[in-house]
């Protein structure tokens, strides 16, 4: 049943389709996500109208938000990548792990560093050590752990196995960042976007908001073709598909 | 327009230090990891393109050896 349930998905597990197929998508995805981004942040730097309580400080949402939802998406992803590549020993899977994980690392940094510059005038700290901000920190060091995993055997499959693993075992971190500021008591608010009920935010301030999510999306999906190709290269680079392909934009540049 | 001018604008009602350096490490950690990605796919290209250069000169010499 599961072998023709994903049949279809075939063709995209061959690197040299693969390859082609992300180098057609990102003009396309990179574009979008920096017109998407821009247009978010700047509607949500200039145009919202301010926070009746924080003022201008609360701008830092367009960007921390977000950069926060997709540093547990990311992660979501690449944890994925990593179970299929795994179980089904689908090396283009195995290969999406090591292109993820700097992406994300990139992410949840700006998460922080973000959420810092808001405490800071909020808070009146630029750090607490409270569920929240510590489970977020857990995140980037199972980011980096992963990427330092994966380079740290003279045999790379093996580096990939015990990286995936990794990614693997720290999802258990991702419901604990997304409901610490229910367990715990913490300074960060609770959820504004992120849960079923109306979001508690104004509709000036949402769109925005969505846009600048819809951007950081599209950023993560552009950025990930990018880097999964250089991972197909460095992994196909005894195929003679690749020797040509290399010789061919060599003779195109020159 | 949520400001009146654009020195309005950059002062960010106060706040100017903490939303200008959030999202200027924002805008300055993406572009550098675009640079990287970018420069380390020509890099890896490069890099197999020397190594099919030597293994060929390496099989010419095997040849001319014989």
């Amino acid at each position: 049943m599961w072998g023709s349930m994903f049949r279809w998905l075939d063709p995209y597990a061959k690197p040299e389709t693969l390859y082609h197929l992300c180098g057609r998508w990102l003009p396309y995805l990179m574009t979008l996500a920096i017109a998407t981004l821009l247009l978010g942040n700047i509607w949500g730097l200039a145009f919202s109208p301010p926070d009746y309580q924080q003022g201008d400080s609360y701008r830092i949402i367009y960007i921390h938000v977000p950069s926060a939802i997709w540093s547990m998406g990311a992660y979501s992803s690449m944890a994925i990548a990593a179970f299929i590549g795994l179980v089904w020993q689908i090396r283009v899977a195995q290969w999406a792990v090591l292109a993820i994980a700097p992406i994300g690392a990139v992410y949840t940094a700006i998460a922080l560093i973000t959420g810092a510059a808001w405490g800071k005038p909020m808070w009146g700290t630029w750090w607490v050590w409270d569920a929240r901000l510590t489970s977020e920190l857990v995140l980037l060091f199972l980011y980096l752990g992963v990427i330092a995993l994966s380079g740290a055997f003279s045999e790379a499959a093996r580096g990939i196995k015990v990286a995936s693993l990794l990614a693997i075992v720290g999802v258990v971190n991702l419901p604990i960042i997304h409901y610490s500021v229910e367990w715990w008591n913490t300074l960060h608010q609770g959820a504004t976007i992120t849960k079923f009920a109306k979001p508690s935010i104004d509709p000036s301030m949402l769109w925005p908001l969505l846009i600048s999510l819809l951007g950081l999306a599209l950023l993560l999906a552009a950025l990930t073709c990018l880097r999964l190709r250089s991972q197909i290269l460095i992994f196909e680079q005894h195929r003679p598909w690749v020797r040509q392909l290399v010789e061919q934009q060599h003779e195109e540049q020159s | 327009m949520a400001f009146t001018s654009w020195a309005d604008f950059w002062a960010m009602g106060g706040y100017a230090l903490f939303v200008w350096l959030s999202f200027g490490t924002t805008y300055g950690l993406l572009l550098g990891l675009w640079w990287y990605s970018k420069r380390q796919h020509q890099q890896i290209q490069q890099q197999i393109r020397a190594k099919a250069a030597r293994e060929q000169r390496v099989r010419q010499h095997q040849e001319r050896e014989k």
